[in-house]
């Protein structure tokens, strides 16, 4: 699946977006996957609550499953307006 | 309903014109606009990211709903993002409906869900480098009115 990374996330793991091969069933199981990965990945993800998460350009939950998702997104909180 | 993601400037004189003309039923015309400010003073520049796509599907998912809550006969949504100069124009708002409470409420509707829920990710750029805005407590609390 396509993982896009947005605002300090991006900058914190240092490219906009990837193909990520993965067997997670849910988006924290993805979390997970990617803390594992490499230093700057654990530090992006230190703490999801300051983090969002968009499956195919919907807001979602951290608990929401990943069957079928084609594109996943991590970014802080908005600030539009 | 119209909803513009871009990075130009908008003519706000000319959009406000615009939509205020032609709207036959309704009776109130309300807009809104966003500005760049400097608050601490030093401000170069505010960057604006976006999640292109996302962007225009949230906005457009926001729009639709204060058209139906507030039987809105038109609403016009306009967002800017790259990088803005300190009183340069971020976004406007505009609603239209028969009379003002309605057409008052519905663009503080958009304000308060553009804000919170639209994928845009402001950064200040100053001589010290740049920041990305943190997101505020009472911005999210904004939405528990409605």
């Amino acid at each position: 699946m396509d993982v896009l990374y947005f605002a300090w996330v991006r900058e914190r793991i240092g490219l906009p977006r990837e193909v990520v091969e993965t067997q997670a069933a849910t988006v924290m199981d993805l979390v997970e996957d990617l803390r594992k990965r490499e230093e700057r990945y654990a530090a992006a993800f230190a703490d999801v609550t300051a983090l969002r998460v968009a499956l195919d350009q919907q807001l979602a939950d951290f608990d929401a499953p990943l069957d079928g998702v084609r594109e996943v997104a991590f970014f802080p909180p908005m600030t539009g307006g | 309903m119209r909803v513009v993601v871009q990075d130009a400037p908008f003519d706000f004189g000319q959009e406000a014109d615009a939509f205020a003309t032609g709207h036959t039923v309704s009776g109130a015309i309300v807009t809104f606009t966003g500005v760049v400010r400097d608050v601490a003073g030093g401000l170069k520049a505010m960057e604006i990211e976006h999640y292109p796509g996302m962007t225009e599907a949230a906005l457009t998912e926001i729009a639709g709903q204060a058209v139906t809550r507030w039987s809105l006969e038109d609403a016009l949504v306009i967002h800017r993002y790259g990088t803005l100069a300190p009183g340069e124009m971020i976004m406007m708002v505009a609603t239209a409906a028969r009379h003002r409470k309605d057409a008052f409420e519905a663009a503080e509707y958009l304000m308060d869900y553009l804000k919170s829920r639209a994928p845009f990710w402001k950064r200040e750029v100053t001589a010290d480098g740049a920041e990305w805005v943190a997101a505020r407590a009472v911005d999210e609390d904004a939405l528990n009115r409605w």
